[in-house]
């Protein structure tokens, strides 16, 4: 079963190409769909709202066409926003039951599926008080309520991380995750942060420029090696001990590499192989009698996806147009132009998100 | 053997304890789905027009925001029950003012009322960005706009009924003619929808152009208070020179002479105009028929088109 489908949509406005034939398959579950800022997130998500005609192109939600059947979708659909989108001065209870009522609830079920929601998403006694002397958190806690209060199948989240604390967007992840596991709604959500979609999500759709670069099950980005970061000491006899033992591990049989710093990376393989090069590294820098400063485990990061494309593209073929090949989600080279790749290579928001789960 | 000690305080302290204990059980009941009626686009309309009607009074809102709408409906009944309480003190044979002259008489208050009421149904909405949470609901843009113009509409009809309603029971009271009265009242009270639909569509439209309640305000003010004052003096200033044929015609230019003539033409026969002469039924009143229709369908229209544009 799928939960949107999109083919070839596009949608242009007077001077910018928001999403250019985009063509995806979402399944139930968390899908994080990651993005620059304008690279369309947004404006894929009012397409399958049916807020906007697209261009060309359909698509389908919950089995319904967007462009026809938008009010039956948005039954059905809960959508939490970017941007502020709360009054002050009503209290969070009434302003999600009055947000119940608008998708169709009659009195009492809002009222009992307001009090459930609220305290699914962590608002208690705050629940009577004006919105306006909420914190950020609470907040979005509240657009969350009003996204969920009608008990949709899906619910699309737009940025729901913006502006929280690194505390906050632990629970606003971990919240999100819950949404699926123990409600059971599908998640559409959205960020320009690559590295906290990782662990949020089931599957992963990376687009930019309103293009497709990529849609993968969260194994196909993370889990296909492992690199092994490795710190060590100089000694006396090994003035230079990052070099050395990137060169006794290299003998060794293993892949490493040395980055900027003192660190040595080691790519390991999936399964008994590349858990037995755990103990050649650990092996080989007790015989060289070096300190072991630090060893630990890197996933690969999503933003890594943007960096194989810069290695990738110079060596892509032509770029051939039409909506066939970023159709093909395991193709990573789509029709990109190889100019802009540099350009979204290494973001700053894709730094900031490896950066954030460094440790 | 293991004992807990819980177990044993709570069963030293309730003798029967096991089993009425057992009853009281707080359940984790978790996530509950919904599974109930989902009653789809017309109810969200229902429910916006009562939220809205509701906050067009300050109900449901802040007690700061109950304040001036409270306050200007006092202001606008207050007339009303000095002439019911004159009339029966002195015996008069009618009311002092005609049911249909009550809301022109009031109109500055009225006006204030619209000018508050319009922007803080729609211009919070804008300026809170509240708008996508509705659009992105089953409601479409068109029922937005049709359950805030019904809203407001009833709303300025309440505001203008309610003391026609009083005149009404007072004159009943201070048993005069109850035939006249009736057919004055129901008058009165089919001016007062006129008058409401008419100011809802337009302040609305204004309103909907600025996410700054105060501007909002002011605006509203602006265009019902300044084209009055100005077609008024215009009127006098034709009367004064003679050809009192224009008079009519100068007071289609605001919406206050407009109401005035419309209710004149067809709801009773005498108007604030310097003739004091309502505009025929059948010659000027035919305009001013087709111009209040005419304005309120185009600011309904407008009003529409420019909920196309903003609000997602």
């Amino acid at each position: 079963m799928t939960v949107i489908v999109t083919e070839g949509l596009s949608k242009r406005y007077p001077g910018v190409t928001a999403l250019d034939r985009l063509t995806v398959n979402i399944g139930p579950g968390v899908t994080g769909l990651v993005g620059a800022n304008g690279a369309g997130k947004s404006t894929l998500i009012k397409l399958l709202l049916g807020l906007a005609p697209a261009t060309e192109g359909t698509s389908r939600v919950l089995g319904k066409d967007s462009a026809v059947d938008g009010s039956a979708i948005r039954a059905q659909v809960g959508y939490m926003p970017e941007h502020d989108c709360l009054p002050p001065d009503v209290p969070a209870t009434e302003f999600v039951v009055h947000m119940a009522r608008m998708s169709g609830l009659p009195r009492t079920a809002a009222r009992e599926r307001t009090a459930d929601t609220l305290r699914h998403v962590g608002l208690y006694e705050a629940r009577y008080r004006p919105i306006g002397g909420y914190s950020t958190g609470m907040k979005q806690r509240v657009k969350l309520a009003q996204a969920l209060v009608h008990d949709p199948q899906l619910v699309l989240l737009d940025e729901p991380t913006n502006g929280l604390d690194p505390a906050g967007r632990d629970e606003m992840l971990a919240l999100i995750r819950r949404v699926h596991t123990d409600f059971g709604i599908s998640v559409l959500v959205t960020s320009h942060l690559l590295g906290e979609l990782e662990r949020t999500s089931d599957h992963i759709v990376v687009i930019d420029g309103g293009k497709l670069l990529r849609s993968e099950s969260i194994g196909g980005f993370t889990q296909s090696t492992t690199t092994l970061a490795v710190e060590v000491t100089d000694s006396d006899r090994h003035p230079n001990g990052a070099e050395a033992v990137h060169e006794a591990l290299t003998a060794a049989g293993l892949t490493a590499q040395r980055d900027a710093g003192q660190l040595v990376l080691v790519e390991l393989a999936p399964g008994a192989e590349g858990d037995a090069g755990y103990d050649t590294v650990r092996d080989t820098i007790a015989d060289m009698g070096l300190g072991l400063v630090r060893m630990e485990q890197r996933r690969h990061r999503i933003a890594e996806v943007f960096a194989e494309r810069v290695d990738a593209a110079p060596a892509a073929p032509a770029a051939p147009e039409g909506p066939t090949t970023p159709a093909d989600p395991t193709t990573p080279e789509g029709p990109a132009d190889p100019a802009e790749v540099p350009a979204q290579a290494p973001t700053p928001a894709a730094q900031e998100g490896a950066d954030g789960r460094a440790h | 053997m293991h004992t807990d000690p819980n177990t044993t305080r709570s069963a030293d302290a309730a003798p029967d304890g096991p089993t009425a204990r057992g009853d009281a059980r707080i359940h984790n009941i978790g996530y509950r789905s919904y599974s109930g009626p989902r009653l789809g686009r017309s109810h969200g309309r229902a429910s916006l027009i009562e939220h809205s009607l509701r906050g067009a009074f300050g109900l449901g809102r802040s007690a700061r925001s109950k304040v001036l709408p409270m306050l200007l409906l006092t202001i606008m009944t207050l007339p009303a029950m000095i002439m019911v309480a004159v009339a029966i003190a002195t015996d008069l044979n009618e009311l002092p003012l005609e049911y249909t002259r009550y809301v022109v008489f009031m109109q500055p208050i009225v006006g204030l009322y619209v000018a508050l009421a319009a922007p803080q149904m729609v211009s919070l909405d804008l300026r809170y960005r509240t708008t996508p949470l509705y659009f992105s609901r089953p409601l479409e843009r068109s029922d937005y706009v049709t359950a805030k113009l019904a809203a407001l509409s009833v709303a300025i009809f309440v505001f203008c009924a309610l003391p026609l309603v009083l005149l009404y029971a007072g004159a009943l009271l201070g048993e005069l003619s109850p035939s006249d009265e009736t057919v004055g009242f129901l008058q009165g009270l089919a001016g007062a929808v006129v008058f409401a639909v008419l100011h809802s569509a337009l302040a609305l439209l204004i309103a909907s152009f600025t996410p700054r309640r105060g501007f909002g305000v002011a605006a509203v003010i602006a265009v019902l208070t300044v084209p009055y004052f100005a077609a008024t003096s215009l009127q006098w200033i034709v009367y004064d020179l003679g050809s009192s044929g224009a008079v009519d015609w100068i007071g289609l230019l605001s919406p206050g002479t407009l109401m005035d003539g419309f209710q004149g033409a067809y709801l009773g026969g005498a108007t604030d105009f310097p003739s004091g002469i309502a505009p025929a039924a059948g010659g000027a009143g035919l305009a001013y028929l087709l111009v209040t229709v005419g304005l309120t369908a185009l600011c309904s229209f407008l009003l529409l088109r420019r909920y196309r544009k903003v609000g997602i």
